[in-house]
């Protein structure tokens, strides 16, 4: 009898003991990111959210971008379950949303504030009008400028300037002799690189990929206008290579003083002003895209949000990490260990509104950039696709970049205006007939 | 006077097969200087050779930010384990080839060969779903088996070449003194092509090291070896090329120290073969 109890006790210590064990151990999630300044600051900033949520422990995947895109569109498609947690764009959001590959994001707490989140950037993550990824970090573009260089050239920089104003600028700014640039564009080609902004630069010139019916456009006498004056501009006032510039290749040579204006994201704000890296860090002045009257800025839209894979077996910790990282507390958070200049942009109005962070000189113009893009209505005449600088249609990153190869060769002097519109025309006119638009 | 020429030739030849040296270290001694140098003066133009301020600041950042020896330790594991499984595989299957070939040795061989001339992307969605099916995704006996098949035409292609150098009756001659089978590969082939199995074993797994095609694609966090820790460090948004210099010579520094103590080895069999 004794002994039945002995083990009787034991037995019981034991089961409490395995199912403490269980409770105790803890719930894993692994998050898929990209190497910026601000995810990288989230990574720093992780021992607030595991002391608030004991039971969950994060891991890191970082990648390069396209790696990222290509390895998370595999994951999802294939159900391969490697990811709890993705960084996506605003372009894949509601192609991926409309396929059942995300999962919906209306509900991550009562102290969210889902409205809070800026209404450009709310329509643009959401699908059917439910969000299905939450901001990290948003962004429109705009213009970096000297102002010494603008001083010096006898010009004063407008708050909204036109092309014309822009061109006349960069050629006044031009000191190829001392290597100064007035205008430093993307050339590199890729759909997220030049054709970002060369689509945004058509979008303000009144040209638009397709019309209602989605026959391509590129061969319309918009799309002429805005890539010869795309062309004139960089072969006059452009650096020397311009055709494989991307961001950080412009960055640099910003940074370096050797750009009179850059056209890009306005994340770049923060880094041509930091005095560390930047040898030009107090003579920078911003102003919106520029535009030609017809209505539409060249300002794009963008952000880098947070998603959770339909199909993940941890759902409810990613929504809970999801929330932590894109709430109002994670901006407070950031503030206040690294200053309000580093807290990721774009992503919300209460952010805007607080008197602390409307002092940061480059938030006023960033908002403004942000609340003049209209991923909904990007163009001048009608079209039948969302998205500004992009079309969210998953046969985008085929064409664009297929075409940005013809715009970048075309910079390189391989090519006229004529030729690499009437190429890119050919090739985007097979690729849709193939797909079955038309 | 012939002296002299040969004086003269011999000079030639020293200078060249150091420019060429040069040339070939170059870009990764241009690494190495990068990670020592601020984001500023890495993307400097024109760039900056020797004279900058060194700094240790972007090894520091590189440390704090990733867990390096996870990522080490993984990277040993896959080279070594995969360069392990494949020359148990190889040893015998290249023995069979040089010793006892048949009608179709060589059309195998070729056939071997031919999976190599398959662009890797190709089989990219069979394996993952393979990968998915045997939850073998982001696992380190999967990579090693990956690893392990990719390389192994090399491997039992090298080995062939080695052991025909081996002339057949030894091995002959040592059957009929009664070796069996495992001691005649064991004990009589296995050191005569030490020279030969070591270079193997070596550029497989410095193949094998730095592979990042299926590397990248089939670890997520748990298995990522040091191509995904190198890859982690460069951004879309922001100059990161100091960074990425750091990681990278971070990564490379085992390999090439290895590679350096090994060169005579190395060279020894890349170049005399089995047998003098």
């Amino acid at each position: 009898m004794a002994h039945t109890k002995k083990l009787a006790t034991y037995s019981l210590s034991l089961l409490a003991g395995v199912s403490m064990a269980f409770g105790a151990s803890a719930e894993t999630l692994t998050i898929a990111t990209v190497n910026n300044g601000d995810m990288i600051r989230m990574q720093g900033l992780t021992d607030d959210f595991t002391s608030k949520n004991p039971g969950i422990e994060l891991e890191w995947v970082t990648l390069e971008e396209n790696v990222l895109r290509q390895r998370v569109t595999q994951d999802i498609a294939t159900k391969g379950g490697q990811f709890d947690v993705m960084t996506i764009g605003m372009y894949e959001t509601p192609i991926w949303a409309a396929q059942g590959w995300l999962v919906p994001l209306d509900d991550l707490g009562d102290d969210y504030d889902a409205d809070d989140i800026l209404p450009a950037m709310r329509s643009g993550l959401s699908h059917d009008g439910t969000l299905y990824a939450a901001p990290f970090y948003g962004e429109s573009s705009m213009v970096m400028y000297r102002t010494d260089l603008m001083e010096k050239a006898g010009l004063e920089m407008p708050e909204a300037p036109t092309w014309d104003f822009i061109a006349e600028a960069a050629r006044a700014m031009t000191d190829k002799e001392n290597e100064i640039y007035g205008i430093c564009l993307r050339g590199k080609a890729g759909w997220g690189e030049n054709m970002a902004f060369i689509t945004t630069v058509a979008n303000s010139f009144g040209a638009r990929w397709f019309d209602e019916n989605w026959k391509p456009q590129l061969d319309t006498p918009e799309w002429k206008e805005a890539i010869t004056f795309y062309y004139d501009l960089m072969q006059e006032a452009g650096p020397p290579g311009a055709s494989t510039n991307g961001f950080n290749e412009n960055l640099a040579l910003f940074q370096q003083g050797k750009c009179g204006m850059w056209i890009d994201a306005t994340v770049a704000a923060s880094f041509v002003t930091n005095p560390n890296d930047s040898t030009v860090a107090d003579k920078v002045g911003f102003a919106l895209a520029p535009d030609t009257g017809k209505g539409k800025r060249a300002n794009w839209l963008w952000a880098w949000a947070l998603a959770i894979p339909a199909g993940t077996d941890a759902e409810e910790a990613a929504k809970k990490f999801v929330a932590w990282a894109t709430s109002k507390d994670y901006l407070e958070l950031v503030a206040s260990k690294e200053g309000w200049a580093n807290v990721p942009p774009g992503s919300r109005t209460s952010l805007y509104e607080n008197p602390e962070y409307q002092k940061v000189p480059f938030a006023k113009m960033t908002l403004e950039s942000i609340n003049a893009a209209d991923p909904g209505s990007p163009t001048v005449g009608e079209v039948p696709y969302v998205g500004i600088q992009y079309v969210a249609i998953p046969e985008w990153a085929g064409i664009g970049t297929a075409a940005g190869q013809e715009f970048s060769a075309m910079l390189a002097g391989q090519q006229s205006p004529d030729e690499a519109l009437e190429k890119a025309q050919a090739l985007v006119t097979d690729e849709m007939e193939a797909a079955g638009y038309n | 006077m012939a002296r002299a020429v040969t004086k003269q030739r011999k000079t030639i030849n020293t200078i060249a097969a150091w420019a060429v040296g040069l040339l070939i270290f170059f870009p990764i001694l241009w690494t190495i200087l990068t990670s020592f140098k601020t984001e500023a003066q890495a993307i400097s133009d024109p760039p900056v050779f020797l004279f900058f301020d060194w700094t240790l600041e972007n090894y520091g950042v590189v440390q704090e930010r990733s867990d390096y020896m996870r990522f080490l330790w993984n990277s040993v594991i896959i080279a070594g384990g995969s360069t392990l499984l494949g020359i148990i595989v190889a040893v015998p299957a290249a023995w069979s080839m040089a010793f006892v070939p048949s009608k179709r040795t060589k059309d195998i061989l070729l056939w071997m060969l031919s999976t190599k001339m398959l662009p890797a992307v190709g089989v990219l969605y069979p394996i993952y779903l393979i990968f998915i099916s045997l939850g073998l995704l982001d696992t380190r006996i999967g990579l090693v088996v990956v690893m392990m098949l990719i390389n192994l035409p090399i491997i039992v292609w090298m080995l062939y070449t080695y052991f025909r150098e081996i002339p057949g009756e030894i091995l002959e001659a040592a059957r009929m003194d009664g070796a069996s089978l495992k001691n005649e590969i064991l004990y009589v082939l296995t050191p005569m092509a030490v020279p030969g199995i070591a270079s193997t074993i070596l550029l497989n797994f410095i193949l094998a090291w730095n592979e990042a095609f299926w590397t990248l694609n089939l670890t997520a966090a748990k298995a990522a070896p040091l191509t995904a820790f190198i890859a982690s460090y460069s951004s879309p948004e922001g100059l990161f090329y100091a960074k990425l210099s750091a990681a990278s010579t971070m990564a490379i520094a085992p390999i090439l120290i290895l590679g350096w103590f090994s060169q005579k080895q190395l060279v020894r069999g890349l170049t005399f073969g089995a047998v003098k």
